[in-house]
């Protein structure tokens, strides 16, 4: 019976061609290049634009760079009294290269410098598997991150005791300094910021009342006016005759500004947090405390780790702001060695300022990046 | 037996430890913080005072009223080295004022057009404006001031290459050099302010002319002339009036002096170098937002808008961008915040901003508590009244349920 209805195909049609839109470079242009009027004419536009400019930027980076070179012999045209053709321009690398120590260790005495590496090497080693999620022992390796490692730094950068030499903190720079004042703004301002978190949402209307108040303080004037209160009015309200560490300073205005903002972030995930959660705690009889830490708190960290990581992002980039009050910093010894008579030419600052800020841009976009990797992950972690 | 009786009710309840009274503790915890908050208060004061003592300094804001003695480049209102300090944080809040209100104008339009952009279905715009996105995300904000600063604009032509192109070309009115754009400066004859009037005018009746044909619109369908009659009401109104008062607008045109140009209208290199490092800057993160914004609205509004037969330009403008801006308002807020707060980088290249006047008066007077304490005052305020306009327009924007 069946063989008789003719009107069932008994073979498979053959596959037809996928559409021209799908399949082919030219189709693929027409889809996502040239669709409709306007978007050929952008697409024409932003072709003519980096036409215009790219090749430009590429010579200036790379073809037409210098890079070797002893002094600022090395960069100048004939004019100005160097080498090379008159109306030359070019990004200056041999300068980059030539102070690169400069800007990572400043001033640091440079038979010493085996301690600021060092300090580097444990903080990779113990960062990396941290990051890792699938590494073990977060607790220890984050003990030893958070706590150990920065008496370790302080006991081996400062100096002082076990036979090493002092070394002042005017002689830090670079981008070491930019390091230390981020990393101890992190560890610093979690911890505070939990704090004030928490005494932000608590039922008593004094220490509420406090802490709203600094937050709100802190986070409504701009990071330049705690750094100038750190460095001017700190002094004045200690002893008398007191000489506080600049560093020092420039560290405590940093951390402060830094608590304000986790603050708030870590806010956000109290209040992400059902009530029940907090009810079922108190139902099991946990005292404050306990409910916190094991039932509220890992909670709520979990849903802002990314916005930890833009708090971080946005401490890194601020800590910039110290060369305002007279602190070497990656930004700050970069703009410091313009002046050096060795190597000033007229490339010299475009090309320091673009070192820093690769340099910059390298560590923020890696932080972006580990945050963004987070969020899929603890994405997917609530979908199952 | 104790347990029995607890859940009954009946008898006395369980004695328990005024250690742990719950009232109680909150007292104590409290009485501490006060404590606490008081002793810090006191002893920074108390050694505030034995400091000032020893430095033979006074206290209070009676200085205000002394000369100030330096000279402020930029400057909106009148302004000498014989005003007062007062007249120097005046001219400093305007200033401040001055750039984050241009920043704040350009970084919105950059960051909304880049924020569409990385959404378009073209391929290459979608990259370039990510490629703008990450590049200035990531990168502290006084680079890129002194970017612009020391890196761009220090490469312009100096004033003597401005001053033999004054030779070559002699009929030429506006200059750009490494001291910064010259321009004609207007100067305002008698009547002008009839003008200002109308134009004033021409607005208001192009509003009230909008309402009602928005009415019309609704009433029947036709949809009256808008953009001419707005366009007339705005630009040939005011003009019209301007040739009938007899034209009374002459310029200042820039000419070259002995060292550098004289007359006309300068905007300085701090100036464009914080204006336009601020605007980049901030515009990435408004991007972000804006992008963020319109992903929030979901992808059936827009399928419903091209099942009535609207294009793809008006289905952004009037159904997704009313609905984004919903989700895009609150973290605008703070980015607006942030750009007046990031203006006070203008210290780092002298453009006279309120910090930038303020720290030199510390320097000069040494009046630390006074001057930090003025400029938390106005930027707590110019926080606080930002955020209250933004979000009266945020309510007023917000979606009304019935």
């Amino acid at each position: 019976m069946a063989e008789n209805i003719t009107y069932v195909r008994d073979q498979f049609i053959p596959a037809a061609q996928p559409p021209v839109s799908d399949s082919t470079i030219v189709g693929w242009m027409r889809k996502n290049l040239f669709a409709t009027w306007t978007d050929s004419a952008m697409t024409i536009a932003a072709l003519v634009a980096l036409l215009y400019f790219l090749p430009g930027a590429i010579d200036w980076l790379f073809l037409s760079a210098v890079w070797t070179g002893e002094n600022r012999t090395a960069c100048l045209t004939v004019d100005q009294g160097g080498a090379l053709p008159s109306g030359w321009s070019g990004a200056c690398w041999a300068y980059v290269g030539d102070r690169f120590v400069q800007f990572m260790f400043g001033s640091y005495p440079r038979d010493q410098l085996w301690r600021p590496l060092l300090i580097g090497g444990l903080f990779v080693a113990l960062l990396v598997p941290l990051l890792m999620p699938r590494a073990p022992r977060k607790g220890l390796n984050a003990i030893l991150l958070l706590v150990a490692l920065p008496i370790l730094a302080y006991v081996l950068l400062l100096g002082g005791h076990f036979g090493l030499s002092h070394v002042e903190t005017t002689l830090w720079g670079g981008l070491m300094v930019t390091l230390i004042l981020s990393f101890v703004g992190i560890v610093i301002s979690l911890p505070a910021g939990i704090l004030l978190a928490l005494g932000r949402r608590s039922q008593m209307p004094i220490v509420r009342t406090a802490c709203i108040s600094f937050i709100e303080l802190i986070r409504g004037v701009p990071l330049i006016t705690v750094l100038f209160m750190a460095s001017v009015l700190l002094p004045l309200f200690l002893e008398p005759g007191n000489n506080i560490d600049k560093f020092l300073r420039a560290l405590i205005g940093v951390s402060v500004f830094a608590s304000a903002y986790m603050a708030e972030v870590i806010r956000g995930g109290l209040q992400a947090i059902p009530k029940g959660q907090y009810e079922a705690a108190d139902a099991l009889g946990l005292n404050y405390f306990h409910k916190m830490t094991f039932v509220v708190l890992p909670q709520a960290i979990k849903l802002v780790i990314p916005g930890i990581v833009n708090t971080f992002i946005g401490m890194f980039k601020d800590t910039s702001l110290v060369t305002i009050i007279s602190m070497y910093d990656l930004l700050g010894i970069v703009k410091a060695s313009f002046g050096d008579s060795g190597w000033i030419t007229p490339v010299t600052p475009l090309t320091g300022l673009i070192f820093a800020g690769f340099t910059f841009w390298i560590f923020c976009f890696g932080m972006s990046r580990y945050s963004a990797f987070v969020e899929r992950r603890l994405d997917k972690s609530h979908k199952r | 037996m104790a347990i029995a009786q607890a859940r009954t009710g009946d008898g006395e309840p369980p004695k328990v430890s005024l250690l742990y009274n719950p009232a109680l503790r909150s007292y104590v915890y409290q009485i501490l913080t006060l404590v606490l908050i008081v002793w810090v208060v006191w002893y920074a004061w108390h050694n505030a005072t034995q400091n000032l003592a020893r430095a033979n300094m006074t206290s209070g804001f009676g200085f205000l009223n002394s000369r100030a003695g330096f000279d402020i480049a930029q400057s909106l209102i009148a302004y000498t080295s014989d005003s007062t300090y007062f007249r120097a944080l005046q001219v400093g809040l305007l200033n401040t004022l001055v750039v984050a209100a241009c920043s704040i104008v350009t970084a919105t339009i950059v960051g909304l057009l880049v924020g569409i952009g990385r959404l378009s279905h073209n391929w290459l715009v979608a990259r370039l404006c990510t490629v703008y996105v990450e590049i200035f995300r990531n990168i502290p904000p006084l680079l890129v001031i002194f970017f612009w600063y020391l890196g761009v604009l220090a490469l312009l032509p100096t004033i003597r290459t401005i001053f033999q192109h004054v030779k070559d070309n002699p009929g030429a009115i506006f200059f750009i050099s490494n001291r910064g754009i010259y321009m004609p400066a207007p100067i305002f004859g008698d009547g002008f302010g009839l003008v200002v009037a109308a134009f004033v005018a021409g607005v208001l009746a192009a509003i009230a002319f909008t309402v009602w044909a928005n009415a019309r619109q609704r009433a029947t369908g036709n949809r009256p002339p808008v953009l001419m009659v707005n366009l007339a009401l705005i630009l040939l109104l005011p003009f019209v009036v301007f040739l009938l008062m007899g034209m009374p607008l002459s310029f200042d045109y820039p000419v070259p002096g002995s060292f550098n140009m004289k007359g006309g209208m300068v905007i300085g290199p701090e100036f464009l170098a914080l204006y336009l490092a601020l605007s980049l800057y901030s515009a990435s993160f408004i991007a972000e937002i804006v992008r963020a914004g319109i992903r929030g609205v979901p992808g059936g509004q827009t399928e419903a808008s091209y099942a009535l037969g609207l294009r793809p330009g008006p289905t952004t403008r009037l159904v997704i961008l009313p609905q984004a801006l919903r989700i895009i308002i609150p973290p605008l807020t703070s980015q607006y915040l942030n750009i007046i707060k990031n203006s006070s980088l203008a210290v780092a290249v002298g453009y006279a901003d309120l910090v930038a006047v303020g720290g030199t008066i510390l320097n000069q007077s040494g009046h630390s508590i006074e001057i930090i304490a003025i400029w938390m005052a106005i930027y707590l305020s110019i926080s606080l009244l930002t955020s209250l306009f933004m979000n009266w327009f945020n309510a007023k924007m917000a979606l009304v349920e019935r």
